[in-house]
């Protein structure tokens, strides 16, 4: 794979450089309207156990019966992974008791997975890419939720969330760095928002990730793997890799031998603790689900999803790069999260030439309203200046009407007080002054009254900006900068 | 009102439809002998308050013209049929006092036609036994006896207090399930009709599973012409059971009495065991020749796996019973009995809740499927029945219409003979077992007698979907055999 040829992070121990070597499993919940094998609502938030249907309680003689629509977003993601799809995969049980699953066992996919091998492509800083291969992606329920707080005697359980669809998305030991297992995550989750098959939603649990981890002397045999379980921060992935590496590292180092285990992370501490060790691991007794059929479909019902797939975060940023000239930088920081992307095509919709305008409404969406929002810890969808007003604010410099400074203003205005930007420049004034006598006449007095300024310039060109800043002064702004220097440039010989 | 419990439903159809007596009338004559023959412990639950209110609708509906197929038909139901708001146990302790908010498919079919519930009726716990002592309510007992004697015989099982029940005329007609023999064994022991569909035929949905791959619902009735009757009331597609299947549900009445001329009826000569009691195999001969009298062509087949199948269904079959039975936990319903934490709970429940038999099969079937011995018994159980499936298709691929055998490997054994040894019960369903593992239909039909009295079955085996010519041959053979009705003693 390109990611062991890929620059990445070595850390130092007391015997030389080490090499740490991550494999993620990130479980995704499906967005769908019904669980996997149920017709109960996955709707967040329910009292306790409303969203519940016999099947999911597992009552004697229930049966599952496989949501069509949990298939065909299983299929897309893998279509989003590039990832081989295959057409028949089988449903096994995992068996286990816990008062979080009522049937005794979880309907999982063990040996012959819906989605095969893939791979998700990662940008990192300073223009470095590494790809990361995909093992697998199989279709999986959802546990039930324990509530131990609510009396002193017993624990309580929810089983809202029993039955709903997961995506278990398994990637291959390529990641060797704490950035790239965020850079992972982040990627994953822009794919999957992308194609509207997860929320992404880590809060809620939405997506949540187990992130195994070891260490190795650079190209030197993979060593013993711990698993931290259910991580649901992009930071805290990071945080714990760093402490896991390091903590591995110190017991080989100084002679010990790393335990295959479990591990949990403690954000507080910033460090991980053994949950369970491989020995207490559980025999799960796998085979395949009797009640179910293996699930098969045809090539042509690939086919068709494939050829309803939106765009793609990568396809998105060549397009941005090529059709509107973006920097590499620009088109991913737009691409990163779906809703930044529309806001920006939208922005590109109010502009009457695109190609000229686009790069110009990149940076004004990404220097000027993430960089407002950023300080004001506004998320974009309560962003109070619209994209389509966003569109006329570039619409307007493009066209020539107003300049950037103005532009600024009437940005600030906008998000103020709103209003339509077209009619507020109207209204206020803040047109550019185009006009070539009106500009003409302040350069003249200006020229006229400062005739050492006059002298300097012609012996230094460069001194011409401090005309325009005083003509730009004088006129409030308005005047056309270009206009401005080109005028004095030729009033003044140089 | 006797007689009115000894007639078949197509007698009863034809009585109602006459208007020679009501429904009611008819329910009401069950309803007592069911309370005269409490002794057989056949039902575990009679539900007479239901039966009548159910008489009377189908009463008003006949004399409106709208009587369905099965329209005041009184009928028993396996306890393993989920019954809304009827107590449903399958027999075991550990679903206590369960009441289903919910009808399984096959019971709700036979409501839609018009079939009146008489009670929920006694089966081997959960399904696992062949002589129906493994009921937390007791064993049940066959209505035949020996010849002189008054030694209490199993009804067989699971299907026990079905078979009973439909013997005993306590019902005319019951659903039964059939997973290894279920249904065939105990139809054998009590000289009633019982028919296994083909794996897909009938839904599962509502029926509390043993052993999902295998479990197959079906009727137990007294001729093949109230088997016919029931079945394409129990049959056909059901969308909330996937491995159900959408093929249409024929008139299987229809094959009653169609000519069986020309068709080739297979003799498995590994069905022939070593230390075959002379009675079966001159049963077996008996039906061979009826069958060929009635113009069936008789050719010897061979199906090589025969004797790998009873091992390797008894690693399937509690395998999935093992993970099926993983729900009854103590947590949401049936039995709790309390512990110091959730994991002493768990136990404590299920060593209460559970009986030996269903216990050892937990036990044998966590087993097999544990870390290491997978491939050894469960994956190679697996390929035994693929291999045990390709027999069946290469005999029918030759031509083979339908495979005579002996229906069980004996007659009914007295309560507490077979305790001691599991496997000597298990041995019961070595006829029986194959038919599951292959997915296929199977029926048993009423053959004659033992010398000391006792009813023997003959099986036939047919192709996938193919119930029709079962029925067709099944009732060459009972009309060639007559009917068998115990002496009343109870």
């Amino acid at each position: 794979m390109n990611a062991s040829a890929a620059p990445h992070k070595l850390i130092k121990g007391a015997t030389g450089d080490w090499e740490v070597v991550i494999g993620l499993e990130v479980h995704a919940q499906v967005t769908s309207n019904s669980k996997l094998f149920s017709g109960a609502s996955t709707a967040f938030g329910g009292d306790p156990n409303s969203h519940v249907s016999l099947v999911d309680a597992a009552m004697p003689g229930m049966l599952p019966v496989i949501n069509a629509a949990c298939v065909r977003q299983a299929v897309r993601t893998g279509l989003g992974l590039n990832a081989k799809i295959n057409l028949r995969s089988v449903f096994d049980r995992k068996n286990y008791f816990y008062p979080d699953s009522p049937q005794g066992y979880q309907i999982s996919q063990y040996k012959s997975p819906i989605v095969g091998e893939g791979e998700v492509v990662l940008e990192l800083d300073g223009g470095r890419s590494v790809t990361v291969g995909i093992e697998r992606l199989h279709l999986e329920q959802d546990a039930g939720k324990l509530l131990h707080d609510q009396s002193p005697t017993m624990s309580y359980v929810d089983l809202n969330r029993c039955g709903v669809a997961l995506m278990e998305i398994v990637s291959k030991p390529d990641i060797r760095d704490a950035e790239q297992a965020k850079a992972y995550v982040t990627k994953l989750r822009s794919i999957l928002r992308y194609l509207g098959t997860c929320d992404g939603d880590m809060e809620k649990g939405s997506l949540r990730a187990d992130v195994n981890v070891s260490v190795r002397k650079p190209g030197g045999p993979l060593g013993t793997r711990c698993e931290i379980k259910n991580m649901n921060s992009v930071n805290f992935i990071g945080q714990a890799i760093e402490y896991e590496a390091r903590r591995q590292i110190e017991i080989i180092e100084d002679g010990g031998v790393i335990d295959q285990e479990t591990r949990l992370f403690d954000p507080n501490k910033g460090e991980t603790r053994s949950m369970r060790s491989k020995e207490e691991a559980h025999d799960y007794r796998y085979f395949p689900d009797p009640d179910l059929l293996p699930l098969e479909f045809s090539q042509a019902f690939v086919d068709e999803l494939k050829a309803d797939l939106p765009e793609l975060p990568d396809q998105k940023k060549s397009r941005f790069i090529t059709g509107f000239g973006l920097s590499s930088y620009d088109a991913s920081v737009l691409v990163a999260e779906r809703e930044s992307a529309d806001f920006y095509e939208t922005v590109l919709s109010g502009l009457a030439d695109k190609a000229r305008d686009g790069k110009l409404a990149a940076n004004w969406v990404i220097n000027e309203l993430f960089g407002r929002l950023n300080k004001e810890s506004r998320d974009i969808a309560a962003s109070p200046v619209s994209a389509e007003q966003l569109g006329a604010i570039v619409g307007l410099i493009g066209e020539g009407t107003i300049s950037g400074k103005i532009a600024k203003d009437l940005f600030e205005i906008v998000w103020q007080e709103g209003g339509d930007p077209r009619a507020l420049v109207e209204a206020r004034g803040m047109k550019q002054v185009t006009d070539l006598g009106a500009i003409e006449k302040v350069v003249d007095d200006i020229i006229a009254t400062n005739p050492d300024k006059v002298a300097q310039a012609k012996a230094k060109p460069q001194l011409v900006s401090w005309f325009v800043g005083q003509v730009m002064k004088s006129s409030g702004g308005k005047a056309n900068p270009q206009a401005v220097n080109d005028l004095l440039k030729s009033k003044l010989g140089i | 009102m006797t007689d009115l419990t000894s007639m078949t439903i197509a007698e009863a159809r034809q009585g109602l439809a006459s208007k020679s007596f009501t429904a009611l009338e008819l329910t009401e004559a069950h309803l007592a002998a069911i309370e005269a023959a409490r002794m057989l412990n056949a039902y575990v639950l009679p539900t007479p308050d239901r039966a009548r209110e159910m008489a009377k609708d189908a009463d008003a509906k006949i004399a409106k013209g709208e009587g369905g197929p099965l329209a005041g038909i009184p009928l028993g139901i396996k306890d393993l049929f989920a019954t809304r708001d009827i107590r449903t146990t399958a027999c075991s302790k550990i679903l206590g006092n369960f009441i289903p908010p919910y009808e399984s498919t096959v019971t709700s079919q036979l409501w839609r036609d018009g079939a009146v519930l008489l009670g929920k009726l006694n089966n081997d716990e959960f399904a696992m036994g062949s002589s129906n002592e493994t009921s937390c309510f007791g064993p049940v007992t066959n209505p035949w006896r020996r010849g002189g004697s008054n030694t209490a015989l199993v009804p067989g099982g699971s299907s026990g207090g079905s078979a009973s029940a439909v013997a005993a005329l306590l019902c005319m007609g019951a659903t039964a399930t059939d997973t290894g023999g279920s249904i065939r064994q105990p139809a054998a022991f009590t000289a009633t009709v019982g028919i296994k569909p083909t794996y897909g035929r009938c839904s599962r949905w509502g029926i509390v599973a043993f052993a999902s791959s295998l479990d197959q619902a079906g009727p137990i009735a007294r001729s093949t012409r109230d088997a016919a009757i029931l079945m394409r009331s129990m049959a056909g597609h059901d969308p909330k059971d996937t491995t159900s299947v959408d093929i249409a549900v024929p008139d299987y009445e229809a094959a009653i009495g169609k000519s069986v001329k020309g068709m080739k009826i297979g003799i498995p000569k590994e069905y022939r065991l070593d230390g075959m009691p002379a009675e079966i195999e001159k049963l077996w001969s008996q039906g061979a020749e009826w069958l060929k009298a009635a113009g069936a062509e008789l050719v010897e087949v061979s199906l090589p796996h025969t004797k790998y199948a009873l091992p390797a269904y008894y690693i399937v079959a509690p395998a999935e019973a093992s993970s099926n039975l993983a729900r009854y936990d103590g947590v949401r319903y049936g039995l709790r009995e309390p512990g110091k934490n959730i994991i002493e709970m768990y136990e404590n429940s299920r060593a209460e809740g559970f009986g030996d038999e269903v216990r050892r099969r937990v036990m044998i079937g966590t087993y097999v499927l544990s870390a290491g011995y997978y491939d050894a018994y469960y994956l190679r159980a697996q390929k035994v029945r693929t291999l045990i499936k390709k027999d069946f298709e290469d005999c029918f691929a030759k031509g083979v219409h339908a495979i005579l055998t002996p229906a069980t490997p004996s007659a009914a054994f007295g309560v507490g003979e077979k305790g001691a040894d599991p496997v000597e019960m298990y041995l019961n369903d070595i006829f029986t077992v194959t038919v599951n593992m292959a997915g296929l239909p199977g029926i048993a039909v009423p053959s004659g007698m033992d010398a000391q009295g006792l009813p023997l079955g003959l099986q036939l085996i047919g192709r996938p979907f193919d119930e029709e010519t079962l029925f067709s041959l099944g009732a060459v053979i009972e009309q060639a055999a007559g009917h068998f009705t115990p002496p009343k003693w109870w």
